[in-house]
């Protein structure tokens, strides 16, 4: 599939009274049309800063897009997000790119009705009418499975629970047929019955209007069964990144081990000892010098004290930044 | 019923009520039936898990146990004794044995305080130590959640929050008890670390010989942990088993569809895995429906659901469940393959 997003060594900071944060230290990948990117990550990893400087969402100050590149593709023609005007990214945001933040009700405006609210999306982006607007709304609503679309058009968001507001930000996301969905913890505010829903939601939705998906999320169960491809990141770094499939079964950085090893497995009757990653993450006020990882890892030695491994390919559609080959288990020569 | 010298706490027919009040005046309009009867055993040494989704009751459950919510009726008895019954002072020499963990390490430590003091408080307010043997006290209960005795003098501020969860272990665990109420311990916690906390629940369960009662909405962390689990549905517990019974063979379509919500980190499993997606949302625990209160989302449900509560029963030993489809040989599957187990 041809590509659709390329984000080319971004590097985003944020210059705060205790220092600098270095939240995204040179972070690349790209969006296939039509693909899931999971995008994986614990807190501090630098995954939701990496989305909302490529939306223009970063607050300046204190933060500040330092170098990097994101192109978005329309054909054979592109464009850098990170060069676009304010008023040219306020046309990306909700157009051809949609976005669902993990707290739908501090999304959504309180004293407006969620009817109102898709139309005005509507009216700005795509130029329609009121009555125009209000139809398609109304369609929008019963797409993404709320019942009585006609009767909740004029519901303000109180009026809704936390599953059913979510829908609503999904209906706001797609309602002008964005090519891309950047969904951010979509569902980590949720129950684990209506996080299900939502999942299956998202599933049914790409399938019906082929809109690729960045998925944010800290959690690797809940993608493993909608993501194409995976991403790890840590530190503000891209750790790894590879196909669903490979990602789970032959896991490259020693930071993905650590981390499917720590979760339990409901699908074993046996109780193994869960592996914990001894020690935190790094402190990203002290900018590093060698692999952010380094002080966690097992497998560290000299040379990951003394650079920062960058992300090289390592096997078909996969890339890992680390100087160890698990696969040989012993530092890889390149 | 189990050998009563093993059972360290017995619910019976717990209820909290919340009053709904409203009008000029404040007048009592209705009742929040946070947990509305339930009744089940902790057996010493055990892990029971609690779970179930929001607003189910189960953390009122744990502080109702504790006597931090008054219950509105029920009884609890700890080591044989009916805490319901206790005046305010007796309750309080009880409380040494029975302690808590909270869900949220950053609200549940005063910033204010010293990690020492925050640790040595509960042993200065119960008159067990001072001065030196005191400080020493700390110093081994920071090495036991493994954390640096030297932290003493730090505060909450200067650590991460799987450290702040380490200094509430340290703290529940200074008055040495037997029994310690987990409420969504790790809940806030990220993944890496979530697995260093369980492991250290885990080590300390066994060198110390504790009894948790483990409250949290992650079925699988839920199942990693616990001996036993307890399925709560708006203030109801639907079904209770040993954890690979409740596993193996679900027999409440509530738990059912439960497990089969649950993600997996396993690719293949979870293209090829049979789901059964409840519709809408939870009512409201203020106006619970008649009936079994789950008739209104369950896709099995018959007319006998809608008018009669079903009777929370022993079918099989140890395996309790609250639902008329459920009988000796099983119960109606939503699905046929719960949880397909992987090789």
């Amino acid at each position: 599939m041809p590509t659709i997003l390329e984000v080319n060594n971004l590097v985003t900071r944020f210059y705060t009274l205790d220092g600098v944060v270095h939240a995204v230290n040179g972070v690349s990948f790209h969006l296939e049309e039509g693909e899931t990117l999971a995008i994986v990550g614990e807190s501090g990893s630098g995954k939701s800063v990496t989305m909302m400087s490529i939306l223009g969402l970063i607050p300046s100050p204190p933060g500040k897009i330092e170098s990097g590149e994101a192109y978005l593709y329309d054909g054979y023609e592109r464009r850098d997000l990170l060069k676009m005007s304010d008023a040219e990214l306020r046309e990306i945001r909700g157009g051809q790119i949609g976005f669902v933040f993990q707290d739908p009700i501090s999304s959504l405006n309180p004293v407006l009705t969620i009817g109102e609210q898709i139309a005005e999306s509507l009216v700005r982006h795509l130029g329609l009418s009121r009555e125009e607007a209000r139809d398609r709304t109304i369609e929008l609503l019963d797409l993404v499975g709320i019942p009585d679309p006609k009767a909740r058009y004029r519901n303000y968001p109180h009026q809704f629970s936390g599953g059913m507001r979510q829908r609503v930000m999904i209906a706001i996301a797609i309602a002008c047929g964005p090519k891309i969905v950047i969904a951010d913890e979509p569902t980590t505010a949720l129950d684990v019955t209506i996080q299900a829903q939502i999942v299956e939601l998202f599933l049914r939705l790409q399938k019906e209007l082929g809109m690729a998906i960045i998925w944010i999320t800290h959690d690797l169960a809940v993608v493993s069964g909608l993501a194409d491809r995976v991403l790890v990141m840590y530190g503000g770094r891209v750790a790894e990144v590879a196909p669903v499939d490979d990602l789970y079964e032959q896991p490259r950085h020693p930071y993905t081990v650590g981390l499917l090893g720590a979760l339990p497995r409901l699908d074993s009757r046996e109780s193994r000892r869960l592996v914990s990653i001894q020690g935190a993450p790094p402190d990203l006020l002290i900018p590093l010098k060698h692999c952010p990882f380094a002080w966690r890892c097992e497998y560290a030695f000299d040379r990951c004290w003394e650079e920062i491994p960058t992300l090289q390919p390592a096997g078909l559609n996969r890339k890992v930044a680390c100087f160890y080959d698990l696969e040989r288990g012993k530092p890889r020569h390149d | 019923m189990t050998d009563p010298n093993n059972v360290l706490v017995r619910v019976e027919n717990l209820k909290k009520y919340f009053p709904i009040t409203g009008g000029l005046f404040g007048r009592v309009v209705g009742a929040i039936k946070a947990v509305d009867g339930i009744t089940f055993e902790i057996k010493k040494g055990e892990t029971l898990g609690l779970v179930g989704e929001s607003g189910c009751g189960k953390s009122t459950t744990g502080r109702a146990i504790l006597q931090l919510h008054r219950p509105t009726a029920g009884k609890v008895f700890f080591e044989g004794v009916d805490l319901t019954s206790l005046s305010r002072e007796e309750l309080r020499r009880m409380r040494p044995k029975m302690q808590m963990i909270f869900q949220d390490p950053y609200a549940s430590l005063n910033p204010r305080h010293s990690v020492g003091k925050i640790v040595g408080e509960p042993l200065v307010i119960h008159n067990l130590m001072s001065g030196n043997a005191l400080k020493e006290r700390v110093a081994e209960l920071l090495l036991l959640v493994g954390l640096n005795p030297a932290y003493m003098r730090r505060y909450p501020h200067e650590f991460s929050g799987g450290q702040r969860q380490r200094i509430g272990i340290a703290r529940a665990l200074s008055l040495n008890p037997s029994f310690i109420v987990c409420d969504e311990p790790i809940s806030a916690l990220d993944v890496s670390i979530q697995a260093q906390v369980v492991n250290l629940l885990q080590d300390l369960q066994e060198q110390l010989g504790l009894t948790y009662l483990f409250i949290a909405h992650d079925l699988s962390m839920v199942k990693h942990i616990s001996h036993r689990i307890a399925v709560m549905y708006l203030g109801k517990i639907m079904e209770l088993a040993d954890r690979n019974d409740l596993f193996d063979d679900p027999l409440h379509p509530y738990t059912q569809s439960l497990i089969s919500a649950v993600p997996t980190p396993v690719p293949k499993l979870e293209r090829v895995r049979q789901r059964f997606i409840l519709t809408g949302d939870p009512p409201s625990p203020a106006n619970p429906p008649a009936g079994c209160v789950f008739h209104t989302r369950c896709p099995l449900a018959v007319e006998e659901c809608r008018t009669l509560v079903p009777e929370y029963r022993e079918i099989r030993p140890g395996h309790y469940v609250a639902c008329h489809l459920a009988d000796e040989a099983g119960s109606s599957k939503i699905i046929t393959e719960v949880i397909p187990l992987s090789v």
